[in-house]
């Protein structure tokens, strides 16, 4: 705990913050984008902001807002929520061998601000290093400076989108940049034919259920194309 | 009230599974089929909240050129697929969204 290096908490603070700072450039049009979303989907300003601090995570925010939007029930949209973070449990699981000498309170507070982004460049930046004492010394530090930026960015990105989003009135048609926000999101990441059948299947079965009750048409769209796209992916099902 | 309870558990679910691993450190893996599922859940759910936004006014099909959402979410799909960049996405779809609305009433 001496000189032993020349790291301090203070510098990997920084080098987290530094670090962190070129993918802010992509993450503020989306915060930007999820405040305009939340209030065309008609959650409340304050609800809007808090939800940005209270789930912090990018993609479930905007899929929460689109299933509140559509009148799904609370408990689709928390467990809808638990499923597209799911991924943070494998960031859980590679990170973990680095913050088992953590306090608890440091386990908590690096946990809520585990999101894809500051575990781009935390993991980056302890893969350099290995894993004994002396070189993850102060590198929760440099995870802390990341996270904490990240986390500045999109409460304040999220603050913009708000106000701008109550300034436009409604007649723009501002709910249809929800659709299109889906779009972006989708389209980029379909790369087999198991991943558009999937989409496909969902989309089609949406359609077809849109008049089930409390909105469970998109349970049932949602599963019947996670399906298809696992049977498509085993080679169980083949079309001509 | 209730959208508050649901963003708190929301936001509970959501620290739990970061906090999963961090805490339990390789006790649990996920099963297989169930990470197999996990890369379809996106896709599919975004798309059946999509595809009824485009083809559905007022609960009723339409599948037409006369669907300025229809066409200008296809449009924005094109721009999504060959750009890969969410702003332009969604500022050529509400731009031919209001093109189309004007043209057609």
């Amino acid at each position: 705990m001496t000189t032993a290096s020349q790291t301090t908490p203070r510098r990997e603070f920084i080098y987290g913050i530094r670090a962190e700072l070129p993918i802010l450039i992509g993450v503020v049009p989306f915060g930007m984008i999820y405040g305009v979303l939340a209030i065309g989907a008609g959650l409340p300003p304050l609800a809007a902001q808090a939800m940005s601090a209270i789930v912090f995570a990018g993609s479930a925010q905007i899929l929460a807002t689109g299933l509140y939007a559509a009148g799904a029930p609370g408990v689709v949209i928390v467990l809808t929520t638990g499923v597209v973070n799911l991924r943070h449990a494998l960031y859980s699981a590679s990170i973990a061998p680095y913050t088992r000498r953590l306090s608890l309170a440091w386990k908590g507070l690096l946990a809520y601000l585990l999101t894809d982004e500051a575990y781009a460049v935390t993991i980056t930046h302890y893969h350099a290093g290995g894993t004994d004492a002396e070189a993850i010394q102060y590198k929760h530090w440099f995870f802390l400076g990341a996270g904490l930026a990240l986390w500045s960015a999109w409460q304040a990105s999220t603050a913009v989108g708000i106000l701008l989003g109550a300034l436009i009135p409604s007649s723009w048609s501002l709910d249809f940049t929800l659709a299109l926000t889906f779009i972006a999101l989708v389209v980029p990441n379909i790369k087999d034919w198991a991943g558009l059948l999937a989409a496909l299947a969902a989309g089609g079965m949406a359609v077809l259920a849109a008049g089930l009750p409390y909105k469970l048409g998109l349970v049932v769209a949602s599963l019947v194309g996670i399906l298809i796209g696992m049977l498509v992916e085993g080679g169980r099902w083949r079309s001509g | 009230m209730a959208i508050w309870l649901t963003m708190f558990f929301a936001g509970l679910i959501t620290f739990g599974i970061r906090l999963s691993f961090i805490e339990l450190l390789g006790k649990i893996e996920l099963p297989p089929p169930l990470r197999r599922a996990l890369r379809f859940v996106p896709p599919a759910v975004l798309t059946a909240i999509i595809f009824p936004e485009l083809l559905l006014h007022e609960e009723s099909l339409n599948i037409s050129l006369g669907n300025p959402r229809l066409l200008a979410g296809l449009l924005a799909g094109l721009v999504a697929w060959r750009t890969k960049n969410a702003v332009l996405t969604i500022l050529v779809g509400m731009a031919a969204l209001y093109l189309l609305q004007t043209l057609i009433h």
